[in-house]
C-alpha cells in the first residue's frame, strides 16, 4: 500500500503530451453538471506517527460529476483520497482525524462498517491489478459477497452489463473465461473499473488510473471517466494537468498537505486564484 | 573493448589504450577465476553426492533381496497332534523346527544321525522356522497330516555366503560358514531349492535379533502415526499463525517478539525438543514412553517454526495489489485472505510444509531422548503404542555387527531416501500445479 511511486510518474509526464490527441477525437459529452454535495469533507487531517501528511482539508465533492485532484509528488492527494473510502485502515501507523459525509454520514463513525463503505465508494488503482482469476470471476466477485445475484443468470447480466459499462465487453465476450491477467494493459485496467461498477457504487475513486497505461488505452479510459460520469461521483487523482483538464469538471490543487485551491477546472486552469496554483500549471515547480 | 578504447582514446595516448588492455585482461581473469571457483566447488559436491548414493546403494541393494529355501515338509500329526483333537495347546507348542529339519535332512541326503553334523545342517535355516511353521498350522489346522511346499528363510550366516560377504577363501575355522555347510549350500542351489526372492519381511517385520528376519515394519508403522500427528497438528497451527502474524497481526513490540522468537525456535537444536518432550509430554503430562503420539508431538514443535516461516514468506509474498484489489470492491479482510491471498501463497505453503514434513521424518535425535530406541516387535496399533520410526531403526541397526544387518542399515536408509525423495517430487509437483500468474 504505497502511497505515491515516484518511479511511475515519468510515463505520466509522456501520457500528458501525447494525450493532447485524445482531446480533438473526442467531444465532452453534454450531460448536465450537478452541482449538489456527495462527499463533504471538514478538517480532514493525516499524519503517519509523527509526521502530518494531510492538514485540515475541507472540500465538498459533487455527485454526478468528475473532480481531480492534482499536486506534485508526496502532496497528500492520494492520502486524501484513501480516506474517503478508508483504505488508510490498513496502515498500522495512520490516524484520520476530522470527519468526511457521505450522503450526510460521517464515514468515520464508529458505527459505520468500513467494509460496507467500500462496496459503496469503489475504487480503482494506479496499476491495473485484476485476481488471477478468469475475467468472469474477476467481475463476479464483488456481486458474489455482497450478495447482489439471486441466481446464476442475475449475476451473468451484472457481468455483462458492467463489462458494457467498462467499454470492454465487445473485446472479451468470447473469452470470459480466460484470465483476466492476459488482458492488455488497457483492457485490464477496463475490468478493474468493470470490477468496481459491478457492485454498484455510488463514488469510484480513481488513483493514477492511467499512470501505467499508453496514450492510446489512457484515451479509452478517459472516454469511459466522462460516460461513467453521469451515473457516478468521480473523483481522480492525476500527475497529468492535462488529463485533469479533459476529463474534470472541479478541481482540487494540493501542496505540501494543503488543499490549496479547488474550484471549476475551467477556472483553476484559466484563472487560479493562488499564486502556488498559477506557478505549478504552468511548470514552475512540481 | 577495443572499439570503447579506439572510440573514446585520440591515437595519441597509446599509454592508456595499454592500461585499459591490461585492465580487461585481468578483469577478465578475475571472472574466469571466480566462474572456475562455483565450477570446483559444484563439482566436490556432486562428486560427494554421487559417492555417498552409490556407497549406500552397494550395501544397501542385497537386502532388498534374502536367501529362501524351497522345503517340502511334511506336518507330521505324531509332532502338532498327538492325541489327534486338534487341540489348540498342542498345536502352538509343537516343535515344527524339527519338521522343518526332518524336510532339510531329506533334501540334501543327511543321514547321519552325529549330533554335531545335524546340528551344522540346522543352523543352515533361521530360527523364524518355527512361527513361520505355527502360524501356518494354526490358521488352517487340515495341514496337519499333509507334505506342502514351504519356503523358509536361510540363517543369516548362509544368505551372506550366497550374496558373497563371506568369502570361501578365509580358512575354515575363521569363517561362520564350514565346509559341510557351504556344500549343503551349493547342493541347494543347484537343485534350484535355495534362491534369493524379494526380501518383503524387510518392509514387514518387526524388530529381531536375526538379522533375516528382521524388518522396517513396526518403524515405518511409528512414522506413520508420526507424520500424521505432525500433519494434523503442525500443520494447521502453523498455517493458522503465520497468516494472523502476517495479515492480521497488529505490528507493535509484542508481536516483533514473537517473530524473532519463532525465528529463533527453528534454529534450536532438535535434541532439545527431545529433552523438551521428555519433560512435558511424559513426566508432566504422563504419556507412554516410546510412543509415536509423543514422538509427533515433539516433531510438530520442531516442524512449527519452519511451516510459520515459510508460510509467512509465502504470504508476505502476495502482491499487496491484490489486497487492495479485494478491499477495495469491499471485501473484509478474511474475505480478502481466504479468497484471494491464500490461493496465490498455497504452492509456498505447501512446499514449505511437505519440506518440514521431510525433516521431521528425517529427525532422529529427539526420539532417541523419548525413548523410541526400543526393540518393539508387534506392530502398534495406535499412536499410543511404543513403536520406533525409520531414521531411528536406521540408527539402530547400525550399532549391530552382522553382516545381514549392515545390509539392512544401508537398506533402510534407502527406503528413508526413497520417500524424502517421493516427498519433495510431490512438494514439486503441487507447486506446479497450484502455481498461478499474476
Amino acid at each position: 500500500m504505497s502511497l505515491e511511486d515516484p518511479v511511475n510518474e515519468v510515463p505520466t509526464m509522456e501520457q500528458g503530451r501525447f494525450a493532447n490527441i485524445a482531446v480533438t477525437l473526442h467531444e465532452p459529452t453534454a450531460a448536465p453538471v450537478s452541482t449538489d454535495a456527495k462527499i463533504k469533507a471538514h478538517d480532514v487531517s493525516v499524519f503517519y506517527g509523527e509526521k502530518q501528511a494531510l492538514i485540515d482539508v475541507g472540500i465538498d465533492i459533487r455527485d454526478k460529476s468528475v473532480t481531480a485532484f492534482i499536486g506534485p509528488s508526496g502532496c497528500g492527494k492520494s492520502t486524501f483520497l484513501r480516506c474517503l473510502n478508508r483504505m488508510n485502515d490498513f496502515i498500522p501507523a495512520a490516524r484520520v482525524t476530522g470527519s468526511v459525509e457521505i450522503d450526510g454520514v460521517n464515514i468515520y463513525d464508529p458505527s459505520i462498517d468500513p467494509v460496507q463503505l467500500r462496496a459503496r465508494v469503489g475504487m480503482v488503482f494506479q496499476k491495473p491489478n485484476p485476481f488471477p482469476k478468469s475475467i468472469y470471476d474477476n467481475v463476479a466477485y464483488g456481486p458474489r459477497i455482497h450478495g447482489l445475484a439471486k441466481s446464476k443468470a442475475d449475476l451473468d447480466e451484472i457481468v455483462i452489463t458492467s463489462l458494457e459499462k467498462a467499454g470492454l465487453y465487445k473485446e472479451v465476450k468470447d473469452r470470459l473465461l480466460e484470465a483476466g491477467t492476459g488482458l492488455s494493459g488497457g483492457q485490464q485496467q477496463r475490468l478493474c473499473i468493470a470490477r468496481a461498477i459491478a457492485v454498484n457504487p455510488e463514488v469510484i475513486l480513481m488513483d493514477e488510473p492511467c499512470s501505467a497505461l499508453d496514450p492510446i488505452a489512457t484515451a479509452r479510459i478517459e472516454e469511459l471517466i466522462d460516460e461513467l460520469r453521469q451515473n457516478f461521483c468521480i473523483v481522480i487523482v492525476t500527475h497529468s494537468m492535462q488529463q485533469a483538464a479533459r476529463v474534470s469538471q472541479r478541481t482540487a490543487f494540493f501542496h505540501l498537505g494543503i488543499l490549496v485551491e479547488e474550484g471549476e477546472t475551467s477556472q483553476i486552469f484559466t484563472v487560479p486564484r493562488e499564486t502556488r496554483t498559477q506557478d505549478y500549471i504552468t511548470g514552475r515547480f512540481g | 573493448m577495443t572499439i570503447a578504447s579506439t572510440s573514446f582514446n585520440p591515437p595519441a595516448s597509446a599509454t592508456r589504450a595499454d592500461v585499459a588492455a591490461a585492465l580487461a585482461r585481468r578483469r577478465k581473469f578475475a571472472e574466469w577465476r571466480f566462474k572456475a571457483y562455483g565450477m570446483v566447488a559444484i563439482a566436490i559436491s556432486l562428486g560427494a553426492l554421487a559417492i555417498l548414493f552409490t556407497t549406500i546403494v552397494r550395501n544397501g541393494y542385497p537386502a532388498f533381496v534374502q536367501s529362501s529355501i524351497k522345503l517340502d515338509v511334511f506336518f507330521d500329526p505324531a509332532e502338532i497332534d498327538p492325541s489327534g483333537t486338534q487341540k489348540p495347546e498342542d498345536i502352538r507348542n509343537a516343535n515344527y523346527p524339527k519338521l522343518a529339519q526332518a524336510a532339510l535332512y531329506k533334501l540334501i541326503g543327511l543321514e547321519s544321525s552325529d549330533r554335531k553334523v545335524r546340528r551344522d545342517a540346522n543352523q543352515m535355516l533361521s530360527q523364524s522356522v518355527d512361527i513361520q511353521l505355527r502360524d501356518m498350522v494354526m490358521k488352517n489346522p487340515a495341514l496337519i497330516g499333509t507334505t506342502q511346499p514351504v519356503w523358509v528363510l536361510a540363517r543369516d550366516e548362509i544368505d551372506a555366503l550366497l550374496k558373497g560377504s563371506i568369502s570361501r577363501d578365509t580358512p575354515e575355522d575363521r569363517r561362520k560358514v564350514n565346509d559341510r555347510q557351504i556344500g549343503w549350500a551349493d547342493k541347494l542351489v543347484a537343485d534350484g531349492r535355495m534362491v534369493k526372492r524379494f526380501n518383503t519381511g524387510l518392509f514387514v517385520n518387526g524388530a529381531s535379533s536375526d538379522a533375516e528376519t528382521a524388518g522396517l515394519g513396526v518403524a515405518l508403522i511409528g512414522s506413520f502415526f508420526m507424520m500424521a500427528t505432525v500433519l494434523l497438528l503442525a500443520v494447521p497451527l502453523g498455517v493458522a499463525a503465520a497468516i494472523y502474524l502476517q495479515e492480521l497481526a497488529p505490528k507493535n513490540r509484542f508481536t516483533d517478539l514473537i517473530e524473532v522468537n519463532i525465528n529463533n525456535l527453528a534454529a534450536v537444536p532438535s535434541i532439545v525438543f527431545g529433552l523438551l518432550g521428555l519433560a512435558v509430554f511424559i513426566n508432566f503430562a504422563g504419556l507412554p514412553r516410546s510412543a509415536s503420539l509423543v514422538g509427533g508431538l515433539v516433531l510438530t514443535l520442531m516442524t512449527l517454526p519452519t511451516i510459520i516461516i515459510a508460510t509467512r514468506a509465502a504470504v508476505a509474498a502476495v502482491p499487496p495489489s491484490i489486497r487492495e484489489a479485494a478491499l477495495g470492491v469491499g471485501a473484509s479482510r478474511v474475505q480478502t485472505i481466504f479468497h484471494h491471498v491464500l490461493p496465490l501463497a498455497m504452492p509456498g505453503i505447501l512446499t514449505g510444509t511437505i519440506i518440514g514434513l521431510a525433516k521431521a521424518l528425517g529427525e532422529t535425535a529427539p526420539l532417541l531422548m523419548i525413548g523410541m530406541v526400543a526393540f518393539v516387535i508387534d506392530y502398534p496399533t495406535s499412536p499410543l503404542d511404543s513403536a520406533t520410526a525409520l531414521p531411528v531403526q536406521v540408527y539402530m541397526w547400525a550399532t549391530e555387527a552382522e553382516r545381514g544387518f549392515i545390509e539392512r542399515t544401508a537398506a533402510a536408509t534407502l527406503v528413508l531416501l526413497g520417500f524424502m525423495v517421493v516427498m519433495n517430487a510431490v512438494a514439486i509437483v503441487l507447486r506446479q500445479r497450484f502455481m498461478r500468474k499474476w
